[in-house]
């Protein structure tokens, strides 16, 4: 064959593949925002789900998934940091660290049920936490260690030796250095990498099936004691995700409109992520500004 | 000469040096601990079917019955390793070719495009979640072939379908990074040849990137492999060896997913899914382990 | 030994097997300018590097010898680097102001040091400023990013950051190679004003420079100390053939 000839060829199926793959994608949230937004009301996002009959709302599920994300980010973060900083700025070169490397690497390729699994043996019932917020945000930070060090770590690689150097010229300490120089220095990439790593969190569902658990209490909205049992804020309480719900309900729902529930979950599901991954971008940008005053 | 005999006061920089070893060094620990604890605690529990219940770890790789239940107890995973592999590999097979595709757009054809509107389109793909994926396959991919195709379109050629997707922006990511780190002089004198960029393509990229690229399709298989809810949603979940692509089988997740809510902790069937969960957490072992070696490969 | 700021003796670098700087004496006068020159690679930024053992941060680094301070050995295994950085401040070739304030820049050191109390921290940022000459170009605008300034500007507000933990010796790593003209003679003007109270050690690839500010001049080449001797001397009289070629121009 003409060698021109393939070369058009080839790059006109190239071009047709990039082509298909956006399509997809545009098909994918066309058809998950035209069957879900057609569902959206205030009453879809506040009121609880019904078993059997149609006209469930989602609001407990909504609640459970940010309260999750919170708790899940208030744990993961200070850890993840913290393991960032030490393979980053603590580790010597050498077999152990490498070890840990290579630990590292396994954990983040964990399948996330069976880190679920791993969950109901030892949080949920080693440890008596019943399935609960509480179990479902450890396993869920254990799913995202890895994931939260190799940003870190990316992060003070990010920052200039020289401004290691000049915080340790004036007589700093290492850990002041890390944390008042280096650590601003290294915000803009954390900060992205965290917000999108959150958008995973949100979206996750497999680990917590057997964690957080696949049913909520009735919910009291008027009660914000931490301590009682219908409390929203219980965090010992469990607790059925946005993620789980559409996986219940598509393989087990009863409701007439549980096609309809799942497509309207979907939606604000993938809006959320949608919505933190333009955070994050629009934030790594807005710092990144701010930080070098750029303008 | 004699070290000066000052006494060196206590700093306070030296407690404050402390404060970040402890603390980056505890963190650091409880990362290294929940591993151990979590490779532990899972093949505690696998290894019970067969130091426990006795069964043959043969009998789970290799038995083609699948009925732990029932009597008598049945321990034949075959068919949710073959669905595992089968749909995982067919998932690469689709998304392999897609993803390099995708990074040759985006890195030779149209750098500028590409990297604008590509590569946040293949991010996006890469954040909507897995149950998601799942549920438009139930209610889009299953419904079409079930058009199409004999059976009830749920099986194999769903899953796979739905997991390319997923597994799409893991190949395409790795396969573009390895592109664009490619030595500009080793295009530009296939080029200076009067070779055409689909020849220098062909010839001179692909056989340097290659490792690069498997690289990325090992592990799109690792997470297809380890995916557990959408592949749930759209497989059937019956526990044999389908005959055809479009009936319904199940895999080593959809398996653990199916029951293990529905098992009492310590009975025999639930050992058995534990022994699922063994089997996924040696299949990670190996695909880091090869992942590794083919990252020590393309180091050249 | 107390009418030196700070002597090198026997100082050696390696580099895991490779020796960088080999078995270097020198003594640093107070309240003077000496310059190291020598081609690229000589070792004279990895001994500059040493003196406040900056060379402890490179994996692999080993420096042996003894580096005295009045009466410490600073090459020390107990030597409490961290206190001794304060007494030693740093200026690199390519300015690297903290990612905070003109203000913050400087008022960071001392805070940490101890000084607390604010009407003192703008004492010691307007003073700094002050002898960076710094002071008139940024009085209004102390808080705004340090990264706003120009790159000349940059360089002053790093040697300002430097003097606010009150060194008594500063090291500087081509301080000028990275800025415009004007620039490099503001800072040349401004290390000349600043030899009456430190003791200043430069590493220079400019030898016209070397011959402007310093009284003494060490010449370095592959790892070796050459010559030294003053200044003036040295670029017009010098001991060694490599250093005459150096200076003359005929390699580097």
């Amino acid at each position: 064959m003409n060698a021109k000839l393939a070369d058009r060829i080839a790059t006109a199926i190239i071009v047709a593949v990039s082509g298909f793959i956006v399509l997809l994608l545009a098909g994918l949230l066309g058809y998950i925002m035209v069957r879900g937004l057609g569902h959206f009301s205030y009453d879809f996002l506040t009121s609880p789900p019904e078993t059997i009959r149609a006209g469930g709302g989602i609001g407990p599920q909504l609640f459970n998934s940010i309260f999750l994300l919170v708790l899940t980010m208030l744990i993961t973060i200070p850890l993840g940091l913290g393991a960032g900083i030490y393979m980053s700025e603590y580790a010597r070169p050498g077999k152990f660290t490498d070890f840990i490397r290579l630990l590292v690497e396994v954990l983040s390729s964990f399948p996330s049920i069976v880190v679920g699994l791993f969950g109901l043996l030892v949080l949920v019932n080693a440890f008596d936490l019943g399935f609960s917020l509480l179990a479902g945000a450890l396993a869920l930070t254990v799913f995202n260690l890895p994931l939260m060090v190799r940003i870190t770590e990316q992060g003070l690689k990010s920052v200039p030796r020289e401004q290691k150097e000049a915080g340790l010229a004036l007589g700093l300490s290492k850990w002041k250095t890390i944390r008042s120089i280096m650590l601003p220095v290294a915000i803009p990439v954390i900060l992205t990498g965290t917000i999108l790593a959150a958008g995973r969190v949100f979206g996750e569902a497999a680990a917590l099936l057997f964690t957080a658990g696949m049913s909520s209490p009735r919910l009291d909205f008027t009660d914000w004691n931490p301590l009682s049992p219908f409390s929203p804020l219980n965090p010992m309480r469990p607790a059925e995700t946005l993620a789980v719900h559409i996986w219940k309900v598509n393989a087990e729902g009863l409701a007439p409109d549980a096609a309809e529930i799942a497509a309207g979950a979907s939606a604000v599901l993938v809006l959320t992520v949608l919505l933190f991954n333009l955070a994050a971008r629009w934030l790594g940008r807005f710092m990144y500004r701010k930080f070098t005053a750029t303008k | 000469m004699a070290q000066s005999t000052k006494v060196q006061q206590p700093k306070p920089h030296i407690a404050e040096e402390w404060v970040g070893r402890v603390y980056t060094g505890i963190c650091i620990f409880i990362l290294i601990v929940a591993i151990f604890s979590m490779v532990y605690f899972v093949a505690s529990r696998g290894l019970r079917t067969f130091i426990g219940d006795g069964v043959n770890p043969l009998e789970l790789l290799t038995g083609l019955k699948w009925n732990p239940g029932g009597e008598p107890a049945l321990f034949g995973a075959l068919p949710f390793i073959f669905g595992s592999f089968s749909t995982s590999i067919l998932a690469a097979l689709i998304a392999g070719p897609l993803g390099f595709c995708a990074a040759v757009f985006m890195v030779e054809i149209m750098p500028g495009f590409g990297r604008k509107f590509l590569q946040p389109v293949i991010e996006l793909l890469a954040g909507i979640p897995s149950v998601v994926y799942g549920f438009v396959g139930l209610s889009v991919i299953v419904p079409l072939f079930r058009d199409i195709f004999p059976g009830q379109g749920i099986g194999i050629a769903a899953g796979a379908l739905v997991l390319s997707v997923m597994i799409l922006p893991t190949i395409t990511t790795i396969a573009t990074d390895a592109l664009a780190a490619l030595p500009s002089g080793l295009k530009e004198g296939s080029y200076a040849l009067g070779a055409t960029r689909w020849q220098t393509i062909y010839r001179i990229v692909l056989p340097t990137m290659l490792p690069a690229l498997l690289t990325g399709i090992v592990l799109g298989i690792a997470r297809a492999f380890g995916e557990a809810l959408a592949v749930q949603m759209v497989i059937g979940n019956a526990p044999h060896i389908p005959r055809s692509l479009f009936e319904s089988t199940s895999t080593l997740t959809s398996a653990i997913t199916q029951s293990m809510g529905n098992t009492v902790m310590g009975s025999a069937h639930n050992n058995a899914l534990w022994s699922l969960a063994l089997i996924l957490m040696l299949m990670t072992f190996v695909f880091v382990f090869i992942v590794r070696w083919l990252e020590g490969r393309s180091k050249i | 030994m107390q009418q030196y700021g700070l002597s090198a003796k026997d100082l050696s670098v390696y580099y895991g097997p490779k020796q960088a700087v080999k078995n270097v004496s020198l003594d640093f006068a107070n309240k003077q300018v000496t310059a190291l020159i020598g081609p690229s690679g000589c070792g004279k930024s990895t001994f500059l590097r040493s003196l406040n053992r900056m060379n402890d941060l490179i994996d692999g680094a080993k420096v042996t010898g003894e580096i005295w301070i009045g009466e410490e050995n600073i090459n020390h295994p107990k030597t409490d680097v961290v206190s001794l950085r304060q007494r030693i401040g740093m200026v690199w070739q390519r300015p690297n102001p903290f990612h905070k304030s003109i203000y913050e820049n400087i008022a960071f050191g001392p805070r940490y040091h101890g000084v607390k109390n604010k009407k003192q921290l703008d004492e010691i940022v307007e003073q700094s400023l002050r002898k960076a000459a710094l002071w008139e170009e940024t009085k209004d605008r102390l808080h705004k990013s340090g990264l706003s300034l120009s790159g000349g500007q940059q360089q002053r507000l790093c040697i300002a950051r430097s003097i606010a933990v009150k060194p008594s010796i500063i090291l500087m790593d081509e301080p000028a190679s990275a800025l415009d003209p004007v620039s490099t003679a503001k800072i040349e003007e401004l290390i000349t004003e600043l030899k009456q109270e430190y003791c200043i050690i430069i590493v220079t690839h400019n030898m016209h420079q070397a011959a402007r500010i310093s009284e003494k001049t060490a010449f370095f080449l592959m790892g070796d100390l050459i010559e030294y001797d003053e200044t003036d001397k040295m670029f017009t009289d010098p001991e060694k053939k490599e250093t005459s070629d150096y200076i003359s121009g005929r390699f580097g």
